[in-house]
């Protein structure tokens, strides 16, 4: 099968239980992506699927073959930092990072759906033509992302200050 | 997780096909589920049938109803500019279920076949009748917090997970099924099944029978709805109960119609037919909402360590009325 990710394409071998995050980690070495639950309950291992962010320990490899996929290794530009990378390391958005490259991209993911009109369970008028990323609305929007260490006012921080570099 | 085929349906008629040629074969969603269970061996298809590209649409037929493919992701259900202006209940209940990640991969069908998660279910070193039909059930005498209280057995305590599911039920949708015999829709509310002794069997769908569409009827007063939602964290976990809830007033105070489903409380969505009957042509006032919650849960039982939630329960539903009847909506 052919894997597209981060512009590229990739054929791949693999048994159909490989999941999206192994061919990512042990196929193409892309190990960015981290592994932490495999359970869909910690989303570490969040990557973008068309724009889109996904739990890739949740997916089946095959169900994924010529959709474009973006991992923490994609967000560069050369050798430029993405500019929320850049915010993470102002505002101490992470301590041990082992789940910083799922919070980018499902933070990356986040506000796009805030823009385009996809509500919140926190936010007051479910017919809004888009929804401001407020302090509840980020929090609630970013609780499938777990950080052990607990730099969540860090990553709160890092997410706000970069919102309008996220949402074009 | 054991080996199995993996195949993309072209179409309804080739996966219907396709699932007739193994001996356990599983249509597959998003995979949200269905691929957790099947690491954990709870799940042992031998042959899984991607059915994520069939059915994807959301329309508004020319008979007021809104028609949901089976196929379509649940953050796309809840984006819908349709779903959020005449049925926001149900994308309140939507973005109140998982993270963001699940929601961009969680079809509807899916979402309609997901397992309960009861920690008895899933721990292979527990008895389990859903898992073994007849080898006995450790949650009834253990740590049922999450447990039902209405039309559970002896059987089978466990709860239907989903948040859409009560929404659709309070909204009386309709489920599209095709297989190898046809055709044919049911009720929301008739789809899922009461455990009795058969927990295992959680569904009037027959081997190889295909959801395919949810059809939404038109309803003029669900253009304020709500979903109240108590769980143990903020965010992210399963409901203890949870409540869809939409209520028409007229301009005397009096209840014209209401529509009420609980989550959490049972082993399918629970259409509280009780205390829509007890709200009817009464005055919407803290008094009749707190009797007709007590109605409703007049049946209820407790578990050893989930009573909490009979009271819970009452307390939403006559809180969340009380909100909906605020004439100056501010709180809705």
């Amino acid at each position: 099968m052919t894997l597209r990710v981060n512009g590229k394409m990739y054929e791949v071998s693999l048994d159909p239980r490989t999941s999206l995050l192994d061919a990512l980690r042990d196929h193409l070495q892309l190990t960015g992506t981290k592994k932490g639950c495999n359970q869909g309950a910690c989303g570490a291992c969040t990557v973008l699927a068309n724009g889109n962010r996904i739990n890739a320990c949740l997916a089946l490899a095959l169900q994924y073959e010529n959709v474009e996929i973006t991992t923490v290794e994609g967000l560069v530009a050369g050798d430029a930092l993405h500019p929320l990378q850049l915010a993470f390391l102002e505002h101490d958005g992470f301590q041990c990072g082992y789940c910083t490259p799922g919070q980018l991209c499902s933070a990356i993911g986040m506000a796009d759906e805030a823009r385009r009109g996809v509500p919140s369970a926190v936010s007051a008028n479910a017919g809004a033509e888009s929804f401001e990323l407020t302090y509840d609305e980020l929090r609630e929007r970013m609780s499938g992302n777990l950080c052990r260490c607990g730099a969540y006012n860090g990553i709160v921080a890092a997410i706000e200050s970069s919102i309008e570099e996220l949402v074009p | 997780m054991i080996e199995f085929t993996y195949a993309r349906a072209a179409d309804v008629p080739s996966a219907l096909e396709l699932h007739g040629k193994a001996e356990r074969a599983k249509y597959l969603g998003g995979g949200t589920n269905l691929v957790d269970l099947m690491r954990e061996t709870i799940e042992t298809p031998e042959a899984l049938i991607d059915v994520t590209g069939l059915s994807t649409g959301i329309e508004e037929l020319s008979n007021g109803a809104l028609r949901i493919g089976a196929g379509a992701k649940n953050t796309a259900v809840a984006e819908h500019r349709a779903v959020r202006e005449r049925f926001p209940v149900l994308a309140k209940a939507i973005v109140s279920a998982a993270s963001g990640q699940i929601r961009n991969m969680a079809t509807v069908g899916g979402n309609i076949m997901q397992r309960t998660r009861c920690l008895y279910f899933y721990d292979d070193a527990a008895r389990c009748n859903k898992r073994l039909r007849g080898s006995g059930c450790d949650a009834l005498l253990g740590f049922n917090r999450t447990g039902a209280v209405l039309g559970a057995s002896e059987a089978c305590v466990a709860t239907h997970p989903s948040d859409m599911c009560v929404a659709l039920t309070a909204l009386d949708a309709t489920i599209h099924l095709v297989g190898t015999r046809g055709e044919r829709s049911v009720k929301f509310v008739d789809f899922h099944t009461l455990p009795g002794q058969t927990p295992d069997v959680e569904t009037v769908l027959e081997r190889g029978e295909l959801i395919v569409a949810v059809d939404i009827p038109p309803l003029a007063f669900a253009r304020r709805g709500q979903y109240r939602k108590v769980r143990d964290r903020a965010s992210y976990a399963f409901a203890l109960v949870s409540l869809a809830a939409m209520i028409d007033v007229d301009g005397d105070g009096t209840i014209v119609d209401a529509r009420l489903a609980l989550g959490g409380v049972a082993h399918k969505p629970w259409r509280a037919f009780a205390a829509e009957a007890a709200l009817k042509s009464r005055r919407a006032d803290e008094a009749t909402f707190r009797e007709a919650a007590a109605v409703e849960l007049s049946a209820a039982e407790p578990g050893l360590t989930n009573g909490f939630k009979i009271e819970l329960a009452r307390r939403v539903i006559a809180a969340t009325l009380a909100q909906l009847a605020d004439p100056s909506g501010a709180r809705a």
